[in-house]
């Protein structure tokens, strides 16, 4: 952990105050968070990547020494087309989706708060308020139980709507209807956080440039394009980054949607897919060696989003 | 023409505003009717939008607390509430120094531990459930309280000594230094003008360790197996599981059980949640 960068000398001042001050002491202060990262977070990722090059099956759990294996495991997930590429590929796929449905929607929501009075503006943010607070399992329940094939109301409405017999319909069946039912519960989580950012976003913008726009004949649509979204482009960036990320992550309402009645097989997405690899099927080795890959392009995706706030953070 | 069209427009928009709520609530309103919904109801040809009186019934509740087809209640709750409680102490308590350190030092090597608590937090616990399962049960830690909280106290201590240092560095050193010139110690400057300063920063901190413990799936998957060491979310999971239908009604009530405290605790810090993306933002 050594570095070359050196913080630039404090003023004069502050340097007598603190020369009396032994220069262990923020170490002592660190110790604690050290301990416990480099112990449970160091140390496991340390295991994830030996795990991920030695033959790691349920006979080494019972104590047969791992074998090294070199890079077969790395050989084995990336060749593996049908599993490991198509759970990539549709874990992207997925996440793209997600990321435009939600930001484009959370636009939106954060435009309509801006255009209706107070009383409206604050019947949406109860709604939202309450979407955002519910936690994602009683979430993924709540959308299993609306989208139940047998007496869920979707079913139950779009009998009564369309005439035909909807009734025992299986919405997770089909992996497509599926995901349909993921991004529900996905988007209908996340669009509150990236609206109410987005609408305080928006309200830094001085009406006088608003108003002088729309004086020199701007557009609804021009005072968007030319003014909303330049000003909270930077707001708008960090938000991608975010939802990216967290929809790359995505465990829990897709692990229960299967438990409702998904095919796992076909709907699997990243991290349920080291979930089934290492810990049901007992590939340990192999599921080490994804979640090494899955690290890795986590940092990628994130690394614009750090270089940016320790930007900002003067650091 | 124009007054027409813009009140035309402003009744659009209204409805949509509604639309936007009814939406969003529909789900948490839908969770809570059904809850309180007998069988013969839930499984009905129609659909009661309401637990009239005469229907009304806490029956969901008590199949979901004491059925016997699922992973028992109560050690979950006390499982919930031992790690939750556990995590948001050690979180606090370590973060809290450790952000003292980051904000009110200067020293060889902050700066790339400052950049060390940012990364760390883009790691995946998701990509790590293989080996922190391994490392726990290296311990003899599975199943148990200890385990599950060491993992979670981890996995929200960078978030927290993130946004804490933000709050200590909310505070004005120059406080700190007039109480000292009116005598104080550096301690009790500290103690006595700074630390209630940070009060809210630390409720806000604490009830994001808080939901992450409570609301946490994949790890307590992993470390915690048995049904008498289940957390809530496990719990709930068993309700899902059963060979039988679905009783819709009995995990509409745990889902509430589950929901109650996490949205309580999310609606007394929500106003900080998406503040200091914006401010932050704004330099940019």
């Amino acid at each position: 952990m050594s570095t070359t960068l050196v913080d630039s000398p404090a003023p004069p001042r502050q340097e007598i105050r603190h020369r009396r001050r032994p220069p262990y002491l923020p170490w002592l202060l660190l110790s604690a968070t050290m301990i416990l990262l480099g112990v449970l977070t160091g140390y496991p990722v340390l295991r994830l990547v030996v795990m991920s090059f030695q033959e790691y099956e349920r006979a080494q759990l019972m104590g047969q020494p791992a074998a090294w294996v070199g890079l077969d495991n790395y050989a084995e997930v990336l060749t593996d087309v049908e599993g490991f590429w198509v759970v990539l590929g549709r874990s992207f796929l997925l996440m793209v989706f997600l990321v435009v449905t939600t930001l484009v929607l959370g636009m939106l929501v954060a435009l309509l708060m801006m255009r209706v009075g107070k009383a409206l503006r604050l019947l949406v943010s109860v709604g939202l308020l309450l979407a955002w607070a519910m936690p994602a399992l009683s979430a993924t329940t709540v959308w299993g139980w609306v989208f139940d094939t047998q007496y869920g109301v979707v079913n139950n409405l779009l009998t009564r709507i369309t005439g035909d017999d909807w009734f025992g319909h299986s919405w997770l069946l089909n992996p497509l209807s599926f995901f349909l039912i993921l991004s529900f519960i996905v988007v209908w989580g996340a669009v509150p956080f990236v609206a109410f950012t987005l609408y305080a976003g928006l309200t830094q913008i001085p009406e006088e440039v608003m108003e002088a726009a729309q004086l020199d004949g701007a557009s609804a649509f021009q005072r968007f394009r030319l003014i909303q979204v330049p000003y909270v482009r930077s707001i708008i960036t960090v938000l991608v980054v975010l939802s990216m990320i967290w929809d790359l992550k995505l465990f829990t309402q897709v692990f229960v949607l299967q438990d409702i009645g998904g095919d796992r097989e076909l709907t699997n997405t990243i991290g349920v897919y080291i979930y089934q690899t290492g810990m049901a099927q007992g590939h340990y080795g192999l599921a080490s060696a994804v979640g090494v890959i899955f690290v890795a392009v986590m940092l990628a995706i994130a690394y614009p989003y750090v270089r940016r706030t320790l930007r900002e953070e003067e650091l | 023409m124009i007054k027409v069209r813009r009140r035309l427009a402003d009744t659009g928009f209204g409805a949509l505003a509604v639309a936007v709520f009814v939406f969003s609530a529909f789900p948490v309103y839908w969770m809570v009717n059904t809850s309180f919904l007998p069988n013969n109801k839930v499984r009905g040809r129609d659909l009661a939008f309401f637990p009239t009186p005469d229907v009304f019934t806490l029956n969901n509740y008590r199949s979901a607390m004491f059925g016997e087809a699922r992973a028992p209640f109560p050690p979950a709750v006390l499982n919930s509430i031992g790690v939750t409680f556990l995590t948001l102490v050690i979180a606090l308590l370590v973060g809290f120094v450790a952000a003292l350190a980051l904000t009110r030092f200067q020293f060889k090597g902050r700066r790339t531990f400052i950049v060390l608590i940012l990364v760390v937090q883009m790691i995946p616990g998701e990509a790590m459930i293989i080996s922190v399962f391994r490392i726990i049960d290296g311990w003899q830690l599975l199943n148990t309280i200890i385990g599950l909280t060491l993992v979670y106290a981890a996995g929200v201590l960078p978030f927290t000594i993130w946004t804490l240092r933000g709050f200590v560095n909310g505070v004005p050193k120059e406080l700190e230094e007039a109480a000292m010139i009116d005598g104080c110690s550096r301690a009790g400057a500290f103690w006595r003008v700074t630390f209630p300063l940070l009060a809210p920063g630390l409720v806000a901190t604490g009830v994001f360790a808080f939901l992450q413990a409570w609301n946490e799936f994949v790890t307590a998957l992993v470390v915690m197996q048995r049904p008498e060491a289940m957390t809530l979310p496990l719990w709930l999971r068993t309700f899902l599981q059963a060979t039988q239908a679905t009783n819709w009604g009995a995990v509409m009530a745990g889902s509430v059980l589950i929901a109650i405290p996490a949205v309580i605790f999310f609606l007394i810090v929500q106003g900080r949640m998406t503040g200091g993306l914006v401010s932050g933002a704004g330099k940019g």
